[in-house]
């Protein structure tokens, strides 16, 4: 199969701050790849690269088109929907506002429908619907923003640590979800964790990355085996 | 007690104007964190467009509905031209604009229509209603600012494209990543506080009449109403704009005499800035250190 997403040389940087060496990485059509890395590795900056939230260079293509230096918004609107780091939450709105935004770019008439599928995996958000956003908690909000995201009904999923600041049942519970949601919906996501076992079980492939470049590559199953990459790199 | 009654009645008819007016400074201020002193400039030279219109010959709300859409395009224009490229200037750069938008404006306006003071016309007949509490232009002008309001309350609430407005006020950075057109919203922003400031002022200028600087003292009791509201809450700012309207009317008749109005609008933002900073309705900011 294709890849839905590939970075050739991709390089970033905050001013002049340069943060992603060149790196390559692919996501496969419909499949779960992983980034993992130590804080300040560059995962975060590489999500950004790819949704043109920092200075880019390389090349970034996305089903073929490229998407380097594209705003944000065009980004999105050709199918990529981005779970930032802090969640991203309309905090002074309502659930229900929040939800409205995801589906912002769509103008088919079956968003009220994906609102009753999408409860089926998070009936939490249901109940709290008409509450403003910044009374949930941080197990709620992480529901919250990965239901906006899957309302733009995207190609690419991009999760930015989703098991931050969370306690370790409702990571369990949150990636419990994930994994029918990879089941059921046609989306490739690329996540970037620093949770490795997690996200290793998770994940079809990974991608290791250590001060803004690649140093190991590979499928997740054999990677989570390899005991010397996980002493040295992983720590677990 | 008919005089109290009178005094109330015609409070809320000015308040109506200075809630507009208010609700004009918060949405952009919402959107910038600044407070657009030309505000009140763009609302007057809106109105002298609507003039301009009507002795044109056009009908009065033909010219009043046409002004409302040129001045939607003029605030597009002004944010897109001059505010857009203060993004990310420091904050005195940014009130320097806004000053220098307000000379401008202000001198335009006396450049291209004369510094003399011109009668403007009024669409409600001219007769005292309900046994003489309150004219006609009262009346309909009250009518007027709260279908504004109301029809700006309805949009934001219940409009994809409201909604997105807001959204990209208060978090631009998750609104691009949902597809929202950060730019374009603050943008409409703009054209739409512009659009409900040339309605303030045409129903502000058969009271007070039309001159360059009619509106400097209705931004200050706008901005007045705002901060007692809260400069973040706009249904604050259209109660605020209200209250200021009562408040000065009734202040006017019966304590400090109409010389000294416009004191009571500068007592209150003082006031509201010692005692309260946020305003009644507006959020604390608390930030942990």
């Amino acid at each position: 199969m294709p890849a839905l997403l590939e970075a050739k040389g991709l390089h970033a940087a905050y001013g002049e701050t340069k943060v992603l060496h060149g790196i390559d990485f692919v996501v496969e059509e419909g499949g779960v790849t992983a980034l993992l890395g130590a804080n300040g590795a560059g995962k975060t900056t590489t999500l950004r690269a790819i949704c043109g939230m920092v200075r880019t260079q390389g090349e970034l293509t996305l089903g073929g088109e490229s998407i380097l230096g594209m705003a944000t918004e065009d980004v999105v609107r050709r199918g990529v929907a981005h779970v930032p780091d802090g969640r991203g939450t309309f905090m002074e709105l309502t659930v229900e506002e929040n939800m409205r935004l995801g589906a912002y770019v769509r103008k088919d008439r079956e968003v009220e429908a994906d609102f009753e599928r999408l409860f089926g995996y998070f009936p939490r958000l249901k109940e709290r619907f008409r509450q403003q956003a910044g009374t949930l908690s941080g197990g709620e909000q992480q529901m919250l923003a990965i239901t906006r995201a899957l309302l733009l009904r995207p190609r690419l999923l991009l999760l930015d640590e989703p098991s931050f600041g969370l306690a370790p049942l409702i990571v369990k519970e949150i990636f419990n979800i994930m994994r029918r949601i990879r089941d059921e919906e046609r989306v490739s996501i690329l996540l970037v964790e620093q949770n490795a076992s997690i996200a290793l079980a998770f994940a079809e492939d990974a991608y290791l990355l250590e001060t803004g470049r690649i140093v190991v590559s590979g499928k997740a199953a054999d990677i989570s085996k390899d005991e010397s990459i996980r002493r040295s790199y992983l720590g677990y | 007690m008919e005089g109290l009654i009178h005094q109330i009645i015609s409070g809320i008819a000015t308040g109506g104007i200075y809630a507009s007016v208010a609700l004009a400074l918060v949405m952009i201020y919402q959107a910038t964190h600044h407070i657009n002193f030309a505000q009140g400039e763009m609302a007057t030279f809106s109105t002298y467009i609507t003039l301009t219109f009507i002795n044109m010959g056009m009908p009065y709300w033909v010219a009043f509905l046409l002004a409302v859409v040129v001045s939607f395009i003029i605030g597009l224009a002004i944010e897109r031209i001059l505010i857009r490229p203060m993004t990310n200037a420091p904050i005195l750069s940014a009130v320097g604009v806004f000053v220098g938008l307000l000379l401008i404006i202000n001198s335009i306006s006396g450049w291209f229509f004369d510094y003399t003071i011109k009668q403007f016309p009024s669409p409600f007949p001219d007769k005292s209603l309900w046994g003489g509490f309150i004219s006609g232009h009262q009346l309909g002008s009250t009518g007027v600012t709260l279908a504004v309001l109301i029809a700006v309350y309805l949009f934001f609430r219940h409009t994809s494209l409201g909604l997105a407005m807001r959204a990209a006020a208060l978090n631009p950075v998750s609104s691009r990543l949902v597809g929202v057109r950060v730019g374009w919203m603050l943008a409409l922003g703009w054209g739409l506080a512009a659009a409900i400031g040339s309605v303030a002022g045409c129903m502000v200028a058969p009271v007070v009449f039309l001159d360059p600087n009619m509106m400097s003292g209705i931004l200050l009791y706008a901005f007045a109403g705002a901060l007692l509201g809260g400069i973040d809450s706009p249904l604050g700012a259209v109660l605020g704009g209200f209250a200021v309207g009562i408040i000065e009317n009734l202040g006017g008749a019966y304590i400090v005499g109409t010389e000294l109005k416009l004191t009571l609008a500068l007592v209150i933002i003082v006031s509201v800035l010692t005692v309260k900073p946020s305003g009644l309705m507006g959020r604390t900011v608390l930030s942990r250190v």
